[in-house]
């Protein structure tokens, strides 16, 4: 282990902006990126399943 | 060629199958970048020349790589939907590129802020970065061709010509330290020579690397079915399907 407290860990030797700065923006890209995906697919089966619907509707 | 790997090139097969690689790969995904933090920020040492803001490696290599990797592929299954007129594989390069982007993006900014404490700038227009940004150019400029298209089929052909296009940027990134004289260092990982680094610091990177990988390939399998069910609405065989059916 390399750091004495998690004060120290989070300081990252003074460089915190930076460090931190990467890994949140990579994490909220991800996040961002599988919440898109489950948008769209809930969106996109919603629909399907409407038109479905419709279509036993006319027959 | 054998039957049995056509069988897997229709989108009616291959979306269940899709559906049952998601869980394996997130999970993969998700134990490695564990493992990988855990090791990149717990047990890998301070770097003895640049401090601790070197841990921005963890992220950077490892979307930088996936970058250059993901494009690749893209343009790979362009090159097979051109020659072979498989819809599935130019579906899987619309659903690799946002990921794609995703992956340069991320390497540009840690680029940039790994790039103000240890060069003094946030950029430089110097051949590595400016051929990376190329790169999200072209991921961009796929997708917008693609979609400025209404024909599927005309519009997977020509964002593939433009895909196969760009390949050309590729090597131009990966060979870009070495060719010109940049401000971006050299590579610190390559098959010819031992790498330049600490052992833990390897380990964490190639750990990411390999999260960042089945990632991809998770993200990618999410959106092309997607894609799958997108194209082939009118099909019977999605109006079949349960996840359709009980809506």
């Amino acid at each position: 282990m390399t750091w004495g407290s998690a004060a120290e860990f989070l300081a990252m030797g003074g460089r915190a902006f930076f460090v931190w700065g990467s890994y949140a923006v990579a994490a909220a890209l991800i996040a961002a990126e599988l919440l898109l995906l489950r948008g769209r697919r809930r969106t996109l089966l919603a629909r399907l399943g409407r038109s479905l619907r419709h279509k036993h509707d006319d027959s | 060629m054998n039957q049995r790997i056509f069988r897997f090139a229709s989108p009616q097969t291959f979306y269940p199958l899709a559906g049952q690689m998601i869980p394996l790969f997130m999970t993969l995904a998700a134990v490695l970048c564990a493992v990988g933090l855990y090791i990149g920020l717990f047990v890998a040492p301070t770097d003895f020349q640049q401090g601790e803001v070197y841990r921005i490696i963890f992220i950077h290599v490892p979307a930088a790589w996936m970058s250059m990797f993901i494009y690749v592929v893209m343009a790979f299954w362009c090159a097979v939907g051109l020659a072979m007129n498989t819809r599935l594989s130019f579906m899987m390069a619309l659903a690799l590129a946002p990921t794609g982007a995703l992956m340069t993006a991320v390497a540009l900014w840690t680029g940039s802020l790994w790039g103000k404490p240890t060069w003094g700038t946030w950029w430089a227009w110097d051949a590595r970065m400016t051929s990376e940004l190329i790169l999200l150019f072209l991921y961009i400029g796929f997708l917008s061709l693609h979609a400025a298209i209404d024909d599927p089929r005309r519009a997977d052909r020509a964002a593939a010509v433009l895909a196969l296009v760009g390949v050309v940027n590729i090597p131009i990134i990966y060979f870009s330290v070495k060719w010109w004289n940049t401000l971006h260092q050299g590579a610190s990982v390559s098959i010819t020579r031992a790498p330049s680094m600490a052992r833990t610091m390897l380990w964490g990177m190639l750990i990411m690397a390999l999260a960042a990988w089945m990632y991809s390939i998770a993200a990618a399998l999410m959106r092309v079915r997607s894609i799958i069910l997108e194209r082939e609405n009118a099909a019977e065989w999605v109006a079949q399907l349960p996840e359709v059916k009980g809506q």
